[in-house]
């Protein structure tokens, strides 16, 4: 019987090397709650891109950090909280409008956050300047596209 | 076994690159500097072939990214060849194949040179 409502928590160092053991966590949990191939590999890339960012930006000055990920499953939805403690991610201005603009204009950078909004239902970015970033993204089970 | 690895190989002026595993924020560096070595030595026609790389993130796309102005402004290019269907879902939702030449079999793509 699919298990539709509990919580899953990985606390991992905010490491490169990381992101295929944070893939398998998510693709895991993504699997045992019901999703098929097409959106556990939608969610797999979301949370990467979302881990990568972290990584990346809020910790990038910084020798070390941890990134806490918890998934809340519901009967309506997978939803995906990813927290750090680094710096604030400009993620409004890496908000990419137009995809055929951005590709004929080589730009790099930026591609995650499309990929995080295109690959899933909801995301939404929320800070609180040195205390701690939030990223919230949501799978609902029943939409079909 | 390593999550990523890249190999080369060299036929008459095309060089093609063939992708295994996992290519992310983590591995992309070695795309990169295989890319870059080939730049270097101005091999500049390129095919990327990825029937055995099973995911890519936008740390690897933004390999790509990188490198095609470099490459078209030398005269070159970087063709995609054998993509499976879990990679390919990735290009095509950024719009990618407007942009690359994505061909079924990396010999179609070695011949695309071939013909100029």
């Amino acid at each position: 019987m699919v298990t539709r409502n509990a919580e899953y928590k990985l606390h991992i160092p905010s490491q490169t090397d990381n992101l295929e053991l944070i893939r398998n966590f998510v693709s895991g949990v993504a699997k045992k709650v019901g999703f098929g191939n097409e959106d556990i590999n939608k969610i797999e890339l979301a949370l990467d891109e979302a881990c990568t960012n972290v990584i990346e930006h809020a910790y990038r000055d910084l020798d070390k950090g941890d990134i806490d990920i918890a998934i809340k499953v519901d009967y309506q939805k997978f939803v995906i909280l990813v927290t750090d403690k680094g710096k604030s991610f400009p993620f409004k201005e890496l908000e990419i409008p137009d995809m055929k603009q951005y590709l004929a204009e080589l730009r790099v950078g930026g591609l995650g956050v499309y990929l995080m909004k295109s690959l899933m239902d909801e995301v939404e970015y929320h800070s609180e300047p040195g205390v701690k970033n939030e990223v919230r993204m949501v799978k609902y089970f029943l939409n079909k596209d | 076994m390593s999550a990523f690895e890249v190999r080369r190989k060299d036929a008459d002026t095309v060089s093609v690159l063939y992708l295994k595993g996992y290519l992310d924020a983590h591995t992309a560096p070695d795309f990169e500097q295989a890319l870059q070595n080939l730049v270097d030595e101005n091999r500049v026609c390129i095919v990327v072939n990825m029937e055995e790389l099973s995911y890519i993130s936008s740390a690897g796309l933004g390999v790509f990214m990188g490198f095609i102005e470099d490459i078209r402004t030398k005269g070159g290019d970087i063709k995609l060849a054998e993509l499976t269907e879990k990679v390919y879902r990735v290009f095509d939702l950024l719009g990618f194949p407007v942009l690359y030449d994505i061909f079924e079999k990396e010999m179609e793509a070695i011949e695309k040179y071939k013909e100029g």
